[in-house]
């Protein structure tokens, strides 16, 4: 096997792994607060696009949409109803770690009531169908789109739509903290919150809109989790909390580039290892992410180190 | 009488008398025994972050690390149980010393590192690769070394001596250090503590229980895999029941298994999702309107709680 198809499949499951974890990095960097419910939230989006396919019938894309408006709408409810008095507690950042534990047990608990722990998968070339449809409609051609060949090896066609449909969101997310009002007053929040509170800006109501695209975010990129991860459980949000978090950290805090770039390192040293040690691969997301803490504490672009 | 041979005598030793009298007139020894194993995690979890702030959510790491310890130490060596018991606080030491550096990071990174590292272990160990030593995925039977009323009474004393550990930080200048230290790092080095040697000494010594604890257990159960030692509910039970019932408290962990290990076996047994589901409810309700566990419903009315 040559090193290419490593190389580029960890490139399109970096790109994915970062999709993973920009939720995550979003309502960290704002509100202080560790989302450990963040894998939970991936798992519902995947439960989405189960919904999606099987009861209405339609591509797993059109769950893309309504996973994030109808979990953006999630988080700004949950915002109100936790986070404004886990701030006014003690210790909020060590509290919030637990108080999402505890939600994170809640959300996989109702989720194994409604639908049980059996495993669920939707078939591969499903995803994005209909685009393939209309193209061969539209220009002639195969309906059926097959496998991508990039640099002579072959790769599902899923994996390139979840990573086009990540570098997308992450645009979005850029052009949001960098080209809006909203963005800007976010940015504000994440470098100082007591000067920003001093400014007169509403905290709250930034906050509540970073939580809510933090869930959001979450939602879609677990849309695509049933493709890159073969099935879903309910049980696998604590799995993917964990990934996101060596994404967040190998990046650094508050800065969605970074996220981008901690995604694509960890995906590339991720099938790399599977590769050529693959005994070892389980080992590799937890060694990385102590030594990374360890040794850059602020990450690979970050500028402040945050140790106590 | 000074305040820590009342509270030890006044704690510790009617639990040890009743957990150690339980055995005769109740026949599900496995349950008093798990209940023994909470105690200390709980306790443990308690000297770690009760006293310093640290929140363990590895702490299983050392839990686990102990029972493959101990089982090392028997396939292997073929040592008496009890060195290899020994063994295994021995290695958990030696662990939490690894993992000093740790202390580096603050609030909810230490958490996530620590979290990381207990699941290292854990590959590290279950890897095929490894099978010539700790048997990796498939796990060890320890035949020779069955003996569970033994563990029961090591279990007993090791539960005497956490929460030794747990009386003497509650009413010693140690302990009182340990706690400056946690509300304000920066003023309690100032005043003349030395910072980091405290905080390593009590992750240390919550290490050393755990993988005691770790040691018991396989000596206890004798057939286990990699999964039933590292399992996360472990580090998550004994965080949980030592903030139900209150940290940097004598009382409150114990309180905390009591109630919330007794409902669970009335619960969670048949139904685990129903426990979950009530579990994490009761962990959301927890923080938001009782952060400082049960033992402050009592404080907060003025009464002295140890």
């Amino acid at each position: 096997m040559t090193l290419s198809y490593p190389l580029i499949a960890g490139l399109l499951f970096g790109l994915y792994f970062s999709l993973v974890g920009i939720g995550l990095n979003l309502v960290f960097g704002v509100m202080r607060i560790v989302n450990l419910a963040h894998g939970d939230f991936l798992m519902l989006g995947a439960f989405v696009a189960f919904g999606v396919y099987t009861v209405m019938g339609l591509d797993p894309l059109v769950g893309v949409p309504i996973a994030f408006v109808l979990f953006w709408i999630a988080g700004l409810l949950f915002y109100w109803l936790l986070v404004p008095r886990l701030q006014r507690a003690r210790d909020p950042e060590m509290l919030s770690f637990i108080l999402f534990f505890g939600f994170s047990q809640v959300i996989e608990a109702i989720t194994i009531i409604i639908f049980g722990t059996s495993e669920r998968s939707i078939p591969s070339r499903e995803l994005a169908a209909s685009l393939g449809q209309l193209w061969a409609r539209l220009f002639g051609g195969d309906a059926d789109s097959g496998p991508f060949v990039i640099l002579g090896e072959s790769f599902p066609a899923s994996w390139v739509i979840a990573a086009a449909v990540s570098i997308i969101a992450i645009g979005l997310v850029y052009l949001y903290l960098y080209r809006t009002r909203l963005g800007t007053l976010t940015r504000a929040v994440m470098s100082r919150r007591d000067e920003a509170v001093a400014t007169g800006i509403n905290v709250d109501r930034v906050s509540a809109a970073a939580f809510g695209i933090g869930l959001g975010l979450a939602a879609v990129a677990g849309v695509f989790a049933p493709f890159m991860f073969g099935s879903f459980t309910p049980a696998f949000g604590v799995d993917a909390t964990v990934t996101a978090f060596v994404v967040v950290v190998l990046g650094s805090l508050g800065n969605p580039l970074g996220t981008a770039l901690g995604g694509i390192v960890y995906g590339v040293c991720y099938m790399l290892v599977q590769t050529y040690l693959s005994s070892w691969a389980d080992l590799l997301p937890y060694v990385l992410l102590i030594a990374i803490l360890l040794l850059r504490p602020s990450g690979l672009l970050g500028r402040r180190a945050r140790i106590a | 009488m000074p305040d820590t041979v009342r509270h030890y005598l006044l704690i510790a030793v009617p639990l040890l008398a009743v957990m150690a009298l339980l055995p005769f007139g109740y026949n599900n020894h496995l349950l008093l025994f798990n209940f023994v194993i909470f105690f200390i995690l709980a306790q443990g979890v308690n000297v770690i972050y009760g006293f310093t702030g640290y929140l363990p959510f590895g702490y299983v790491g050392f839990f686990g690390a102990g029972a493959y310890g101990f089982a090392v130490m028997v396939m292997h060596l073929n040592t008496p149980a009890w060195i290899a018991v020994l063994a295994a606080g021995l290695i958990a030491v030696l662990l939490g010393l690894l993992l000093t550096p740790l202390l580096r990071l603050s609030g909810a990174y230490f958490s996530i590192a620590n979290l990381a590292a207990a699941l290292a272990v854990l590959h590290l160990i279950a890897n095929p690769a490894l099978e010539s030593i700790t048997k990796g995925p498939y796990g060890v039977a320890l035949s020779g070394t069955f003996n569970p009323r033994l563990a029961y009474n090591a279990a007993l004393l090791i539960l005497a001596l956490t929460l030794g550990i747990v009386v003497f930080l509650k009413n010693s200048n140690f302990g009182l250090s340990l706690q400056a230290v946690r509300e304000d790092p920066f003023s309690a080095a100032m005043a003349g503590i030395n910072v980091v040697k405290m905080r390593v000494i009590a992750w240390l010594a919550s290490a050393l229980v755990a993988g005691l604890a770790g040691g018991t257990f396989a000596w206890y159960v004798s057939v286990f895999y990699p999964d039933n030692v590292f399992s996360a509910d472990f580090s998550i039970f004994a965080i949980v029941f030592a903030l139900f019932g209150g940290v940097a408290t004598i009382c409150g962990p114990l309180i905390g298994v009591i109630v919330l290990y007794g409902i669970y076996n009335m619960i969670g047994f048949t139904t685990p999702q129903y426990f979950q589901l009530i579990y994490g409810l009761l962990i959301m309700v927890l923080v938001l309107f009782l952060p400082a566990g049960l033992v402050s419903l009592a404080t907060r009315r003025g009464w002295h709680v140890p």
